[in-house]
């Protein structure tokens, strides 16, 4: 008894911090991280789930020398955060794994995007788009009934239980019999299989109709349009018969904002060379129309599909200083209260900033292709994605993984196309990005690098797509790593999304 | 106002302890199951009330066949329907209080930590199967309106079958009442545990689980013992794992404070499923009393980091409120998420209060406070 009553006076006898290391010695463990310079001060360390640290330069070199002292509190950072660890196998390594499934859990459910490319007619002769083409000839460039029937019963197979149908074109509306008919179907088909279905239209909107927004409205359709910028950039981009594809397509937002709801119309920008001049104008033109949202997308280099090394690396460059001279606008513009996210920048803010799983087409690893979307031609063949249907315009069909009429859903998703392209889709494994810092916040882009550099692993240090995203992602981290008010406009981007 | 829970007189004719409600009303129709209060016993006080609580000086001679208990102080604190026990040694403690939204029941005095703040210190003592005794004759006897109901200890699942055992009886009991477990979250590190309770799909029951740090050693010095940041954490995912609900408890001091945001952070990131983060204000009661130099600080110099917490949490979408902290003390944008948050029962304001506007507003301070360990900075809000 005595024995008893000293033991339990012992255990609640107060002990100091020292105590409770489980460090042996001064030596410790690493976990897998990545490192990379911010500029000539800063480095950010970044862990295997994205977590990130931005410390001074040489601090990865210090951590890799166990020069880390246990006082510091750098060394309870590193700790807490999966960096290092006292043992060699962290206590709390099964959080580490669930955390890892859950950032990749986007994979879970397999395609959701089937986009449906109903025609290639256009009354537009926008000059960056390579497809469109203006005709009355229905026969040549429509998708006959069957192709839709057949992709439409593709699309049910998927087994993800939400499922978006795109339509796209040329001008989609120009065939909207067809619309009509493949919502009717799809949703049929969604009700008897309990799949949860999203339909998507995207259109210059000049086409639109009253009764065409009265169908979308009965059929909760979101419509999908673009805005170049102000008036004249968008008009000069955006050729039309009497030069006035702006105004339709203002026209066409308003109208379809009274009619569906603000939420259901969201407008794309294609930066096109000219637009490179004009960043805070197109800023300006997003926000006069009262969107919230503005994505400033890359001009895309399938039109040209040019393995010009030095033309792309240039062109880059530029679109580099027209970003984030139209980010610091919008920032601007979000100091003062006006809530306007740029979406390029809030779906890598995503993935830098919370443990949710972030799939993104164009950026994600494994890649979009075949994961997440799968495109239908007005020809009846089957494509990874949407540049994938670009590069066949231009007589290359490397992304071709099927036709309507001869392929089954094996066939297309899990045939010899799709393991050639899957060889080089996850950035984990490619030359170059498997040991960038940047690795989880980016992804892998097989097209891209076949169109530019020819190969579809790509070589990194001449890639235009590897270029534009370290870059993008290096200075959001830096504006943040400077600026705890943009952390913060940051911070409410992506919990917002 | 502060309020006693236990007052102690001498009994007569009690040889175990006894439970019961309390009832002023002679001739109660179901007297069975009541003690009778009354300031003297005469030989009007007939019926068959499990015993008598008086608080008449001497022996009563009425009623001799009764259990009774006399030389009570007072007994104005009990109302119609509370629920007491009481001992062979007199002891009349209350169990249950009708009017009250702060209602407990400690489980056990018994834990496996010995947090250097707790307010409660624990015991080494086996009083497990005596509170498994009490609460298994209480529960049924709880007001089925009863809306909220907290579980404490001690660490209560140091019941182990009994704990479950009691949770089965509450929700077949009080199917209505929300109920609120107090745990240090160590011992659902054992997944069966975990799996047990989220078995029982008890949708009304949430645990209050403690993190004190983002960095175990911090944790671990702060409940005194080693290993139990990896334990809580890992019972956090197990819980997780069966869609239990968790809110997350911090209590605010010298030792959370410098690394309070990177907590947050650390929240955020790792535990995005809990469903409240509860920041709180130290009870300057046992240990904390003992440890004041270590850990006391005045809420006023960590507004800082607390306010960066709370609003990086706020817009990652989380659930957060403040406990225990008194409105003066916190700049503007925390009041939204300050609760009134101190038990009734041990709950008082200062004659600096008498004169604030928003009195009716403020949580007020623990009743521990009221000899000076408080803020310096406690000011009236003039209207
Ligand atoms: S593409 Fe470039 S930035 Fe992206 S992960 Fe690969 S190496 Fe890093
Ligand atoms: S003076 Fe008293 S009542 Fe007023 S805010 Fe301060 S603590 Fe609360």
């Amino acid at each position: 008894m005595e024995s008893l009553s000293q033991k339990q006076k012992e255990f609640r006898a107060f002990k100091s911090l020292s105590n409770f290391s489980t460090a042996n010695n001064a030596n410790y463990y690493l976990l897998p991280f990545r490192f990379a310079a911010l500029n000539t001060e800063r480095e950010v360390l970044v862990n295997e789930v994205g977590d990130y640290l931005m410390v001074p330069q040489g601090t990865a070199q210090r951590i890799v020398e166990r020069r880390i002292k246990q006082e510091e509190e750098l060394y309870a950072d590193l700790t807490a955060n999966f960096f290092i660890s006292q043992t060699p196998v962290p206590p709390l390594i099964d959080v580490l794994a669930t955390r890892y499934r859950t950032k990749k859990s986007f994979l879970d459910d397999f395609t959701a995007l089937h986009i449906f490319v109903l025609t290639l007619r256009c009354e537009h002769t926008c000059h960056y788009c390579q497809v469109s083409r203006v005709t009355q000839d229905k026969s040549a460039f429509d998708m006959s009934y069957d192709h839709l029937d057949k992709g439409i019963e593709l699309m049910m197979q998927s087994p993800n239980p939400n499922v978006t149908l795109e339509f796209q074109g040329g001008e989609p509306l120009l065939a909207f019999e067809k619309i009509v008919y493949a919502v009717r179907k799809a949703e049929s088909l969604a009700r008897q299989l309990g799949k949860q279905l999203n339909i998507v239209i995207c259109s210059n909107l000049a086409p639109l109709t009253e009764d065409i927004l009265a169908f979308c409205r009965e059929h909760g359709i979101l419509l999908s349009t673009s805005i170049d910028g102000p008036s004249n950039l968008h008009n000069a981009n955006r050729k039309r018969l009497g030069n006035n594809s702006y105004e339709m397509a203002v026209k066409g937002i308003e109208r379809a904002r009274q009619v569906l709801g603000e939420e259901k119309v969201s407008a794309l920008m294609t930066t096109a060379s000219r637009s490179l001049d004009y960043p805070v104008e197109i800023v300006d033109e997003y926000v006069k129309l009262g969107f919230k949202n503005i994505f400033l997308r890359p001009i895309s280099p399938y039109g040209f599909a040019r393995r010009n090394v030095r033309k792309n690396s240039y062109e880059t460059e530029t679109f580099l200083k027209f970003y984030k001279r139209a980010l610091e606008h919008i920032l601007a513009y979000n100091r003062q209260g006006y809530h306007l996210v740029e979406d390029y920048a809030s779906i890598i803010l995503r993935k830098i900033l919370t443990p949710f799983p972030v799939g993104y087409v164009d950026l994600q690893s494994p890649s979009g292709l075949i994961n997440s979307v799968v495109l239908f031609n007005y020809n009846g063949k089957i494509y990874a994605s949407d540049e994938a249907r670009m590069l066949a315009e231009m007589q290359d069909d490397t992304f071709c993984l099927g036709d309507l009429n001869k392929n089954s859903y094996e066939d297309i998703f899990y045939g010899p196309k799709a393991y050639e392209i899957a060889q080089n889709w996850s950035n984990e494994s490619l030359a170059g990005c498997s040991d960038c810092a940047f690795q989880s916040y980016c992804g892998a882009d097989p097209v891209y690098h076949h169109a530019t550099q020819g190969d579809m692993a790509g070589y990194r240090p001449d890639s235009g797509f590897c270029q534009k995203n370290m870059e993008i992602i290096r200075y959001l981290l830096e504006l943040m790593d400077n600026d705890q008010e943009v952390l913060a406009i940051f911070s409410r981007w992506v919990s917002n999304c | 106002m502060t309020t006693l829970l236990h007052i102690r007189g001498i009994a007569r004719g009690i040889n175990s302890p006894l439970v019961g409600r309390v009832t002023r009303n002679i001739n109660k129709e179901t007297e069975l199951s009541y003690f009778l209060l009354t300031p003297n016993v005469d030989t009007k006080t007939t019926g068959h009330y499990i015993g008598i609580l008086t608080s008449q000086q001497y022996e009563p001679t009425a009623q001799s066949g009764l259990p009774v208990v006399y030389r009570l102080a007072t007994l104005s604190h009990l109302e119609e329907g509370d629920i007491v026990v009481v001992s062979p040694e007199g002891n009349v403690n209350t169990l249950y209080r009708i009017g009250s939204r702060h209602n407990t029941l400690l489980l056990t005095e018994r834990c496996n930590s010995n947090c250097l703040m707790c307010s409660q210190p624990p015991k080494d003592r086996d009083d497990i199967p005596y509170f498994v005794w009490l609460y298994k004759k209480l529960i049924p006897m709880l007001p089925k309106d009863c809306r909220e109901l907290g579980l404490t200890g001690g660490e209560p699942m140091l019941l182990g079958d009994s704990f479950f055992e009691l949770l089965e009886l509450l929700k077949s009991e009080l199917p209505e009442t929300e109920l609120h477990i107090l745990t240090n979250g160590r011992l659902f590190a054992k997944s069966e545990l975990a799996k047990r309770y989220g078995d029982l799909n008890y949708r009304r029951s949430m645990l209050g689980i403690p993190l004190y740090s983002d960095y175990y050693q911090i944790h671990d010095h702060t409940v005194q013992a080693k290993g139990a940041f990896t334990q809580t954490v890992s019972g956090l995912y197990n819980l997780a794992k069966y869609d239990s609900r968790i809110e997350i408890r911090i209590v605010l001091h010298q030792l959370t404070i410098p690394r309070l945001v990177k907590l947050a952070q650390y929240i955020y990131k790792n535990l995005p499923f809990v469903e409240h983060i509860a920041f709180m204000g130290l009870e300057n009661m046992g240990y904390a009393r003992s440890n004041f130099e270590l850990l006391w600080m005045d809420p006023v110099d960590y507004q800082r980091e607390l306010t960066e917490s709370v609003m990086y949490l706020i817009t990652q979408g989380m659930n957060v409120s403040i406990y225990n902290i008194q409105l003066c003390l916190m700049p503007e944008e925390l009041w939204p998420f300050m609760r009134k948050s101190i038990s009734d029962w041990k709950n008082i304001y200062l004659d600096e209060c008498q004169n604030c506007s928003k009195l009716s507003d403020c949580g007020g301070l623990f009743a521990s406070s009221a000899k000076g360990a408080h803020s310096k900075f406690i000011k009236a809000f003039n209207s």
